[in-house]
């Protein structure tokens, strides 16, 4: 059983946990630039989209050339997106985006991913 | 409930990136963040590198400044030692129940946070994570069961909610974009660094239309996107309710 990510894990608490103290610990420092506030205000939905596009949209093969995928994992992801932007409940957002995977491989529709 | 199931799937997809039990576990006891501990999962297995790991894990939890601020006014009266602790629980689901909470009561309860921070969040997390990533290990062929696109939908779900305004929903248009262009260019890593550096810094160019979309956290101006489902704070940004037609005026 490897541990690597252990080490990894440590260093994003680093990382993390002064941000989740600074404030309850530092009474004060509750006031962040207002370019560096907006700016980070902005940072989760792109990185989030980032790796959601990513990895539906692009497929390495095995000489690690990426190329652009179209596949039914573009339909389950967006399935998932318009549940959770509807009904605010990601996890049926993903029981749904699963069931069309599921389906639509087991129908033929789509190939089981290399 | 939320934990439970997320914190499933979280296991399932870190068992299908290679995790093992006890890296996975580690995620979640010692980083205890759902949205960066699933961008991990996609960073490990794109192959980005650990320092771009950790540089993108502190600009997407840098949000939990704004968090803790946001709760230090209601928590201030709290011994030291202990709010060092609730420090490390603060994550947006401890950050939704314990403002909301406070809000409605008209003070602090520190068993109130301790409650819905440990014992609705921390424990049903960890939990669900270590049956997610065992139960990950005893599926023979996970895509047969649609277990890859778990990642990309958990990921578009987080970043939805997320999304409180235009410049947030032009942030994560265009880093995906971005993200998709360069990764063509260069490779899935580079381009995930890249969306998420430069989506949000394309966002800032839109004008904020309205002042809660960019309201600082603890703000009334920015509490309706804490609240509960359902329930409002009203504000001086509210419109003015004009009385139906033919209602006599107040005596």
């Amino acid at each position: 059983m490897t541990t690597d990510l252990v080490l990894l894990a440590v260093l994003m608490f680093a990382v993390t946990y002064p941000t989740r103290a600074l404030g309850l610990l530092t009474p004060g420092l509750d006031r962040l630039p207002k370019a560096a506030f907006d700016y980070l205000q902005l940072v989760g939905p792109a990185v989030l989209a980032a790796l959601a596009a990513v990895s539906v949209m692009v497929v390495v093969d095995d000489d690690d050339v990426p190329a652009f995928h179209v596949g039914i994992e573009w339909v389950a992801v967006l399935a998932c997106l318009a549940i959770v932007a509807w009904r605010r409940n990601l996890f049926l957002g993903l029981v749904v985006a699963v069931a069309i995977v599921v389906i639509a491989r087991e129908v033929g529709l789509a190939a089981l991913p290399a | 409930m939320s934990a439970v199931g997320f914190g499933f799937v979280y296991g399932l997809s870190a068992r299908e990136a290679g995790f093992s039990v006890v890296e996975a576990m580690a995620m979640s006891t010692i980083v205890f963040a759902g949205a960066a501990q699933f961008a991990a999962v996609g960073y490990v297995a794109s192959g980005v590198a650990w320092p771009a790991i950790v540089l993108l894990t502190a600009l997407l939890n840098a949000r939990h400044l704004l968090y803790s601020a946001a709760l230090a006014p209601w928590l201030r009266d709290v011994p030291i030692a202990r709010r060092a602790v609730m420090a490390h629980l603060l994550t947006d689901e401890a950050f939704a129940l314990a403002i909301s909470h406070f809000r409605r009561i008209g003070r602090a309860d520190e068993r109130g946070y301790w409650f819905g921070a440990f014992v609705s969040t921390f424990i049903p997390w960890n939990l669900a994570t270590l049956a997610g990533v065992l139960l990950g290990a005893q599926i023979p062929d996970p895509a047969r069961l649609g277990i890859d696109v778990i990642f990309p939908a958990a990921m578009i779900g987080l970043a939805v909610g997320l999304i409180t305004g235009r410049r947030e929903l032009v942030a994560a248009i265009v880093g995906g974009g971005i993200a998709v262009v360069v990764a063509l260019a260069s490779s899935p890593a580079i381009g995930i660094v890249t969306g998420g550096i430069f989506g949000p810094a394309i966002g800032l160019l839109v004008p904020a239309a309205i002042a809660a979309e960019t309201a600082p956290l603890g703000t009334l101006e920015s509490a309706d996107r804490y609240l509960m489902p359902d329930s409002h704070v009203h504000t001086d940004l509210d419109p003015p309710t004009e009385p139906p037609a033919g209602t006599p005026p107040a005596p």
